[in-house]
């Protein structure tokens, strides 16, 4: 389980997160939406430890993220990042297998190749992807290429920013049908941000609003429709009028 | 009196920003010693920096170290004709190259290559979130990017320094012989009759400590990048003109050190 307890984060004068409260049980799919940049991304990050929060406890099964040993906690985790983020230096097997190359639990080359080939399959790619460089492949194939990283070596958790962002929408429903697909197989805890509502539909069991550095509304993705949440509906609906400011 | 205060605020903001970057640099270099000497070391990425940082910049270090040994043969004999001493050409083409001129020039060469493609490389990897990806799989940035990266170019600056002075030394006996009709036997003999152990050393040093350096501003303003093209384009520049400048101030306190005292 994953809980987030007043969680406050500032850059400079500009107040991103300013009291988030969430609680993400174990095994389950939760997306939080919200505008661009209020504070989704910086959210995940300070979960992840790679920004640290200015105020507020974050817990992870208990225990707060800042008191554990780095390098196991982040072992329990997965993340595809919204632009894949892979290492343009390395080709795409080598970049599936990045952690299972090195570290404490590293694998021998030929078994960690075995293992990304298997992975790259499991996300719909040919093997013959797997000695090709990153800048070789079109967007949504970098995706899948992330997101076979993100589950190489089976993680408890793990997070998705912005899967689909900039993807065609039939590229954008096979990520989505992978992810629910592979989330539900592995029986992780899945933690995704997106302002894609296509997306929050197909992948979501719960739902949490961000908006003005708050959580206005969390329920399962069932209620949603008829939360009666003003930002809620506004967002859903893509209203301009309403209680968030929409900047013309 | 608003006019003042704008100045002498904009004066302080200028200052305290100028002090917090050198805070953050001798911050990053104390990161970065403790990451070369703390496990994992990642051997492969080392081997690449070697290659990258050293082998590929050779042809740049000897083909500046060629002309500069030669320029230096013709200035020294101009200069030397004035008052009948011509002769100490080769002597102070050895000197002139090992102890300063090999050195400097090659670690200038070595900032404008290294420096600006190490903070571009890094830069890119930040920005496109590369380096996010590396923590979240359980890699220090530190000891994946920038040990491997300082560590080569520490180590691999003194040998180009150690080309560069044979190639310099070799462009002046080129021009002596050539074109100012020196001895080929006499301008050898003169050249390692006056050099001694230590003008060749000092100059090694140097080149270890430029290398260091290169290398430590690339990464720190790599990994300090702002956002999008014009981000990196500014670490870019900055890691550049800061190697350049560190490298001319670091040369002078070194020949303080060294040679006077």
């Amino acid at each position: 389980m994953i809980e987030l307890r007043g969680v406050h984060k500032a850059f400079g004068a500009n107040r991103v997160l300013c009291g988030v409260d969430l609680v993400v049980p174990k095994g389950k799919s939760m997306v939080i939406i919200g505008g661009s940049g209020t504070g989704k991304s910086v959210a995940l990050k300070c979960i992840l430890g790679l920004v640290r929060p200015d105020a507020g406890a974050i817990l992870v099964d208990g225990q707060d993220v800042t008191g554990t040993d780095r390098e196991s906690f982040l072992g329990r985790f997965g993340m595809l990042f919204q632009g894949g983020a892979l290492f343009d230096s390395l080709s795409v097997w080598q970049n599936v297998a990045f952690r299972l190359l090195r570290g404490a639990q590293k694998s021998s080359p030929d078994r960690a190749r075995e293992i990304a080939l298997e992975k790259l399959r499991r996300v719909g790619l040919k093997p013959e992807v797997a000695d090709l460089f990153p800048a070789e492949l079109s967007g949504g194939m970098q995706k899948r290429v992330g997101l076979a990283r993100a589950i190489a070596d089976d993680p408890e958790i793990i997070f998705f920013d912005e899967p689909t962002t900039g993807l065609d929408p039939i590229m954008a429903g096979v990520i989505n049908e992978l992810i629910r697909e592979i989330v539900v197989e592995m029986g992780a805890t899945a933690m995704t941000i997106t302002h894609d509502m296509t997306s929050v539909r197909a992948i979501a069991d719960d739902v949490a609003m961000l908006h003005d550095g708050v959580i206005k509304w969390t329920g399962p993705v069932g209620e949603m429709d008829a939360s009666g949440n003003p930002y809620l509906d506004q967002f859903i609906h893509g209203r301009a009028t309403g209680p968030i400011e929409a900047v013309r | 009196m608003g006019l003042l205060r704008d100045l002498i605020g904009g004066v302080g903001r200028s200052a305290l920003a100028l002090l917090g970057g050198l805070g953050r640099g001798v911050l990053f270099l104390f990161r970065t010693v403790a990451a070369i000497f703390s496990l994992p070391f990642y051997i492969r990425e080392f081997w690449h920096a070697v290659l990258t940082i050293g082998y590929f910049s050779l042809p740049v270090v000897g083909l500046t170290a060629l002309f500069t040994g030669a320029a230096l043969a013709l200035q020294i004999y101009a200069g030397g004709s004035r008052f009948q001493a011509e002769a100490v050409v080769p002597s102070i083409v050895a000197i002139g190259m090992t102890r300063e001129l090999g050195p400097v020039l090659g670690g200038l060469m070595v900032a404008a290559r290294v420096a600006s493609s190490i903070a571009a490389e890094i830069g890119t990897m930040k920005v496109t979130e590369q380096i996010d990806a590396l923590v979240t799989l359980s890699t220090d940035p530190m000891r994946y990017l920038a040990a491997p990266r300082v560590l080569a170019a520490t180590l691999t600056v003194p040998v180009l320094v150690a080309v560069g002075d044979s190639i310099g030394i070799f462009g002046g006996y080129l021009v002596g012989t050539g074109r100012l009709g020196f001895n080929t036997g006499a301008y050898l003999q003169n050249t390692v009759d006056f050099l001694e152990t230590w003008d060749v050393l000092s100059g090694l040093v140097k080149g270890a400590v430029f290398g260091f350096l290169v290398a430590l501003v690339g990464c720190f303003f790599g990994m300090n990048s702002g956002r999008g093209a014009q981000g990196v384009g500014r670490a870019t520049k900055s890691a550049v003109v800061s190697a350049s400048v560190l490298i001319l101030a670091s040369n002078y306190m070194l020949t303080e050190l060294f040679f006077t005292g």
